[in-house]
């Protein structure tokens, strides 16, 4: 066995303070979730609950609104997520092509690539879903966002690679491009398209902005624009006109743990899916970001 | 010539009408959501009045744009973002590094895991709990007022500091994305030949002496291709997080461009000033994303289509 050297202590240490430093926030975050309102207004709150308490919870079982915007949050996930793999593969698997073999690729190489580095920006883009007659929709929140181009492309990626002789044996055979992509191509790729699935589902969990600017009714709100809404619910002229001293105030009496366990529980989704995440997007990120 | 029979032969094989198909999906999705809009940048060079519509208002040239860059607002914005976007570049990718490369020396494979697994959560947590979180911590009662406190200092509303503000956009943005952005750097420190170790170690080098001089000059093609590739956001400064942090205290040195056409465009309803901001953005940013791609092509040979 090695010795420990003062070189690997310092190592072990610098990694800890980096691993806390994470954790932190998250665990401050817990700790408020499970205290009393006083003590949580009183910044006596630190790692541990204080006072340990349920309320908050309690509370907000009782709160329907929320549910209700969890239940959207998870309907939009199902949908959008399905929605993204089908287009993303369907996508990425001519564009996999040499143009040889689809003649017409570059051209909509193109399209893709020119819509992921030009946009028309918020304001054009928010005018069209407008006269789309998407407004307080669902379709709002999962249609604009429905090309994930990153994906098409990181999937593309993974596609050029599949050994070309596996495609003309199963062409030989008799089957067509649908046969190839359905029996050969995505049998192959399950570690891709779990990680790319996982980012699809990371990101319509967390999604918040769409929700604001699409959607009035609370009823069909997503979990992330309802806390978003809640937390900024200090009106940002009111703020502006208050001192330090009576913001304070306001802050401590919007309640602080409520919020917090509201946090927590939203974050369940992806603390549950975090294991699988983590098998996956390390291979996702390096062959995305640095191929070969 | 053979070569050329090939493909032809290739091409009578293919039949082209599956791969269209599939393609109509998504450009389907593609066109109406992305290209349909930059029609509407049109009204970056109108008097835009809703009741009037695309068709009927006013052109008026670039007067929105001349109009715009006589706005110290603008400049005020322009500036604050390309504080907030370098700084986060800089310090993400030093913090990345150097994460990356303490990584790479620890022995215990399990404690290595377990640091791993925990700073990768932050990234997959959205801005708008992130902001509930840092405004518990940053609050004038808060663990960091405490620290301070703790320090001889005094208990500071950190969150509607213009002292402050930048420091924690910036600092967060690191917080947040050092773990996730190391993820490259580690892989590419296992692609390095040990022989070049071993070599090191005959010349009589330590462990920090291989670290600087073996592993990082091995990584320096990846510094420098995640970098050039990020040139490409410096017009960003990252909304989310800006939008979920800010308030009207800290416009002063918060506000970015995304955030001033979002109230601009979406709250005042100027359309066509906000479309003008977006534009002259995505101009740029269009222009920083072409020049990236090239640097990181000429420097490290990388093209991701």
């Amino acid at each position: 066995m090695k010795k420990l050297k003062a070189s690997d202590i310092f190592i072990y240490i610098a990694l800890l303070f980096c691993g806390l430093i994470c954790l932190i926030p998250i665990l401050n975050t817990i700790a408020i979730s499970f205290s009393d309102r006083t003590s949580a207004a009183l910044g006596i709150v630190k790692l541990w609950p204080v006072n340990f308490t349920l309320a908050s919870y309690k509370n907000m079982m009782e709160e329907t609104q929320f549910w209700v915007s969890f239940m959207v949050s998870v309907k939009r996930v199902i949908i959008g997520v399905s929605l993204n793999m089908v287009v993303t593969i369907l996508t990425a698997y001519p564009l996999s092509k040499t143009k040889y073999q689809f003649r017409m690729k570059n051209i909509y190489m193109w399209i893709v690539i020119f819509t992921m580095m030009f946009n028309g920006g918020l304001v054009p883009t928010f005018m069209v879903i407008n006269k789309l007659n998407m407004m307080d929709t669902f379709w709002a929140l999962v249609l604009p966002g429905a090309v994930p181009v990153f994906n098409v492309i990181l999937l593309m990626n993974f596609f050029k690679g599949v050994p070309p002789s596996l495609e003309e044996s199963a062409s030989i055979d008799g089957a067509g491009p649908w046969t190839i992509l359905t029996q050969v191509y995505l049998p192959l790729s399950k570690p891709s398209l779990a990680t790319i699935g996982l980012f699809s589902v990371v990101n319509h969990w967390n999604s918040y902005f769409d929700g604001k600017i699409y959607i009035n009714s609370v009823n069909k709100m997503p979990l992330q624009t309802y806390i978003q809404a809640l937390s900024s619910s200090l009106n940002a002229e009111q703020m502006a006109m208050m001192t330090a001293e009576e913001l304070q105030e306001q802050l401590a009496v919007s309640s602080l743990t409520f919020n917090s366990a509201k946090v927590v529980v939203s974050m369940i989704p992806i603390l549950l899916i975090y294991p699988f995440l983590q098998k996956y997007f390390v291979t996702g990120m390096v062959v995305g970001a640095v191929k070969e | 010539m053979k070569n050329g029979n090939t493909a032809k032969a290739q091409r009578r094989r293919h039949k082209q009408w599956p791969y269209h198909l599939m393609m109509l999906p998504g450009m389907v999705f593609l066109i109406l959501f992305h290209l349909v809009p930059m029609g509407g940048l049109m009204m970056a060079f109108q008097d835009f009045m809703p009741i009037k519509g695309l068709f009927g208002s006013k052109f008026v040239g670039l007067k929105n744009f001349e109009r715009l860059f006589k706005l110290p607002t603008f400049w005020r914005v322009l500036r604050n973002t390309l504080v907030i976007s370098v700084g986060k570049l800089v310090l993400v990718m030093v913090a990345s590094v150097v994460f990356a490369l303490l990584l790479n020396e620890c022995r215990h494979i399990k404690y290595k895991r377990i640091i791993q697994t925990t700073v990768y959560l932050p990234h997959f947590l959205s801005w708008v709990i992130l902001a509930v979180m840092f405004s518990n911590i940053f609050s004038f009662t808060g663990i960091v007022s405490q620290i301070v406190q703790l320090f001889g200092g005094e208990a500071t509303m950190f969150m509607i500091s213009n002292d402050w503000f930048r420091k924690i956009l910036i600092g967060g943005e690191v917080w947040k994305e050092f773990g996730y952005g190391a993820i490259v750097y580690v892989a590419a420190i296992t692609s390095i030949d040990p022989t070049l170790y071993e070599a090191a170690g005959i010349d009589g080098a330590g462990r920090w002496k291989k670290m600087w001089y073996v592993t990082l000059p091995s990584i320096i093609p990846t510094i420098v291709l995640m970098t050039t590739l990020n040139i490409g956001k410096l017009l960003k400064g990252g909304f989310d997080q800006v939008f979920n942090l800010y308030s009207p205290l800290v416009y002063e040195t918060g506000d970015i461009i995304d955030t001033y056409v979002y109230r601009m465009g979406l709250v005042d309803l100027q359309y066509s000033n906000g479309t003008a901001v977006g534009l002259f953005q995505s101009l740029i940013g269009f222009l920083l994303l072409v020049i990236a791609y090239k640097l990181a092509d000429k420097l490290v040979g990388y093209r991701p289509f």
